[in-house]
């Protein structure tokens, strides 16, 4: 291929008497069958971070996007400046939000597995990055999330038969069967309609913002996204709107170290951290144990209040790990260790916050105990009354013709054609 | 008023009206715009309603999309429709698609204003005509003026549409009517019927096409620049043809469209941009389907060719005059 212009070939180079160059493709530390090994993280010990004015610069907090803000220690205390030092009833009300949370997830999980829906994301693992700052927020604050914050829908005290609903795609469903499973889409929530393509809320959100700040409001708006998807030009053209128009925006980076096959060395993990992107944005930027969810919601409030005082946005990386498949369409065991979950040194959030409230002595395992059972069933009982509305594939749906609603606010001639055509098909075909 | 001057005042109009219309993107503020098309009006309407934005497109979709989820009815400009691919991911899986997967709870009521089309040596990226790509797009209307005064009153009527809508302005008649002869002076809109707009508020409906000269021996379906090169290039030939400015491709007219195919019986589609996939391949798809047995001749298209916008050749690659004579003598001659 000598004769192919712009490729010599190595052979082109010999004789230059160089080394050769090598392309560095990132590994993750361990694969299926090896053991999980997380020992080259910098884990600080809990209240060890300082905690920064709201109003600080940006350049006087660049450790705080290198650090790790943890307040609830080994032993479940809270401690240091982060600590929120939060009521009983709010702590207890986390609780029950993340269990009610993971029992939903579970439920719906086999609802896939028995083929009452086509598709299920669970959130195991990640519970308090989307209900810590769910509760940390105003109800009336914009959430852009991605479709692994159903924490946050729940946090608002969405009904959980209406996302049920949205699941089976019945005749219940707000979003008419027009969507996939998870992207809800609820707006007295605060709830943003999730879209599939990543990252593209993130502009959204700041957009919502600027207009917030444009029109003397004083709501403010909060995105969320994962790891792998700050790689998405989205992402920076958001960094850098945020930062021209200092909107008061919370933009979230869920870093659970997996972007479906991916480890978070492909998004840039190994060369840094992704709060760290925010430093070249001149964005305030917080990196937080993702699995404390007195830190999430101890950094979302700071957060929140910066962007109340007209200081700015805010970049919080949440420090976490993706405990079960992607989706109900993946196998985590076909690229990383089975060990990972059982190792990751940050734990499980729930566990975390009931051994914190067993120690103040508002709980116990008995009533924890009693909780579950008691969630489990009311999402049982949810999950029947969603069916009662149609599972997917069983005819109880939206008419069809609805199908061509609201592709315009009012339906324009060659869809009107084009949905008679449909139901003179159907007709014509005895149906 | 020129194009320009109507568009700006199709702004200005909207913004005096309606609190909630923003104007945004690059050099759009201060400076009022490459084109002057925003030219005083973050003087008159202030900074938060006219601003300058930084150099990316998919930020300043993505950020109109989330101003109109909040309410506002924002009015981004992308500085030449070359431009718009970074942002097309925002246009058509976010803003064409919002009120549809939310099922109306949230919606995109933007207006994006993008100069397009060629004839002005503008080369690869200056030049070119993506209508195509959102006329296949559900969910947007794409609308293109060819006069001044046309140009406000549609711009107007997008703006206040509660649907995002791509208007692109043919950059080609902002300063004067273009009538294909490159060669010749260019003219201004002075004097010109359609360069007679009225400085209030007043609205042209979309889906509604123009009869731009009514005729008999033939249809011309076109837009924007090609309306104009057109006119010309029949009033040169002394050809009876019925010349259809089509003014938005999405929602069409369809009803003006048959009615002058069945009358005339012969149809010629005239568009700049590239012939496979254009617009154009849609338009003689439904004349087919609809006007079959009133057709005494095929159905012909005269358009860009199918290559990357010329820089030095951009008169061969026009259809200009020369082109569009060979392409009506071809289809009268059956």
């Amino acid at each position: 291929m000598s004769d192919s212009p712009g490729f010599a070939g190595a052979e082109g180079q010999a004789g230059r008497n160089l080394p050769p160059l090598r392309l560095h493709v990132p590994e993750p530390p361990a694969r299926p069958g090896e053991s999980a090994d997380f020992t080259h993280f910098d884990i600080p010990p809990a209240g060890a971070q300082p905690r920064p004015d709201e109003a600080s610069q940006p350049s006087d907090m660049r450790d705080m996007a290198y650090g790790l803000v943890r307040v609830l220690d080994e032993d479940g205390q809270a401690v240091g400046p982060w600590n929120p030092k939060l009521p009983p009833e709010t702590l207890l009300r986390m609780l029950r939000t993340m269990a009610l949370t993971r029992a939903f997830d579970a439920r719906m999980f086999r609802a896939q597995r028995q083929g009452k829906t086509s598709f299920y994301m669970k959130s195991t693992g990640e519970e308090a990055v989307s209900i810590g700052a769910a509760l940390a927020l105003s109800r009336d604050d914009m959430c852009f999330p991605s479709y692994r914050q159903q924490g946050i829908l729940i946090a608002r005290d969405w009904p959980i038969v209406d996302m049920m609903n949205q699941i089976y795609s019945n005749k219940g469903d707000r979003l008419k069967g027009r969507q996939l499973p998870i992207m809800y889409s609820a707006r007295e929530a605060g709830f943003f309609s999730i879209s599939g393509n990543l990252t593209t809320q993130y502009p959204q959100a700041v957009g919502w913002a600027m207009a917030s700040a444009a029109k003397g409001d004083t709501r403010i708006a909060a995105t969320w996204c994962g790891e792998g998807s700050t790689a998405e030009g989205d992402f920076h053209s958001a960094c850098t709107f945020a930062s021209v128009y200092r909107a008061p925006v919370i933009m979230n980076v869920v870093n659970n170290q997996w972007a479906i096959s991916s480890f978070s060395g492909f998004a840039g993990a190994e060369a840094t951290t992704f709060a760290a992107r925010a430093v070249g944005y001149g964005i305030a930027g917080l990196r937080v144990d993702g699995n404390d969810i007195l830190a999430v919601y101890a950094a979302t409030r700071w957060a929140a209040d910066r962007a109340r005082a007209n200081a700015g946005p805010t970049l919080i990386e949440h420090f976490t790990y993706r405990v079960e498949g992607h989706s109900t369409s993946d196998d985590p065991s076909a690229y990383r260790s089975a060990e990972e979950s059982s190792k990751w040194p940050l734990g499980d959030p729930i566990a975390r916050l009931k051994q914190h409230c067993i120690g103040l002595g508002i709980w116990d395992e008995e009533r924890h105990a009693t909780m579950d059972q008691e969630l489990a069933e009311m999402v049982r009982d949810a999950a029947r009354a969603a069916e009662k509305n149609g599972i997917l594939g069983h005819g109880l749906h939206h008419p069809m013709e609805s199908m061509f609603e609201e592709v315009f606010e009012e339906m324009p001639w060659h869809l009107r054609e084009q949905q008679q055509q449909m139901l003179d098909e159907w007709k014509a075909a005895g149906l | 008023m020129n194009m320009i001057q109507a568009i700006n005042s199709a702004m200005d109009v909207m913004m005096e009206r309606d609190p909630s219309v923003v104007v945004m993107g690059e050099d759009v503020g201060y400076f009022g715009g490459v084109f002057r098309a925003t030219a005083g009006l973050q003087q008159k309407y202030g900074k938060n309603r006219v601003f300058d934005t930084p150099i990316t497109e998919c930020g300043i979709i993505g950020v109109a999309v989330g101003m109109g989820a909040y309410g506002l009815r924002p009015v981004p400009e992308i500085q030449f429709a070359d431009y718009i691919y970074p942002a097309l991911d925002q246009l058509v899986s976010e803003a064409a698609r919002l009120r549809y997967r939310s099922a109306g709870e949230f919606i995109a009521p933007m207006t994006v204003r993008s100069p397009f089309g060629g004839g002005i040596f503008g080369g690869q990226t200056h030049s070119q005509s993506p209508e195509g790509i959102f006329t296949h797009v559900s969910g947007v209307k794409t609308v293109i003026p060819s006069t001044p005064y046309d140009a406000k009153g549609l711009l107007i009527a997008a703006i206040e549409d509660n649907d995002p809508t791509i208007f692109f302005e043919p950059k080609r008649i902002y300063n004067g009517p273009f009538d294909g002869h490159y060669d010749t002076p260019a003219k201004s809109w002075a004097g010109h019927e359609a360069a007679q707009v009225p400085t209030g508020y007043y609205r042209i409906p979309l889906g509604k096409a123009r009869i731009a000269r009514a005729g008999e021996a033939l249809t011309i379906l076109c837009y924007g620049t090609m309306v104009h090169v057109v006119e010309n290039t029949v009033a040169a030939l002394g050809i009876d043809a019925e010349i259809v400015d089509l003014r938005s491709l999405v929602p069409l007219d369809i009803d003006t469209i048959e009615a002058s195919v069945k009358k005339t019986g012969r149809c010629l589609i005239v568009h700049e941009a590239t012939r496979t996939s254009g617009f154009g391949a849609e338009l003689l798809s439904l004349v087919q389907e609809r006007c079959f047995y009133y057709l005494e001749a095929p159905i012909e298209r005269c358009t860009g060719f199918d290559t990357p916008y010329p820089h030095s050749l951009e008169w061969a690659y026009f259809p200009g005059p020369v082109r569009i004579r060979e392409a009506i003598n071809k289809i009268l001659k059956d």
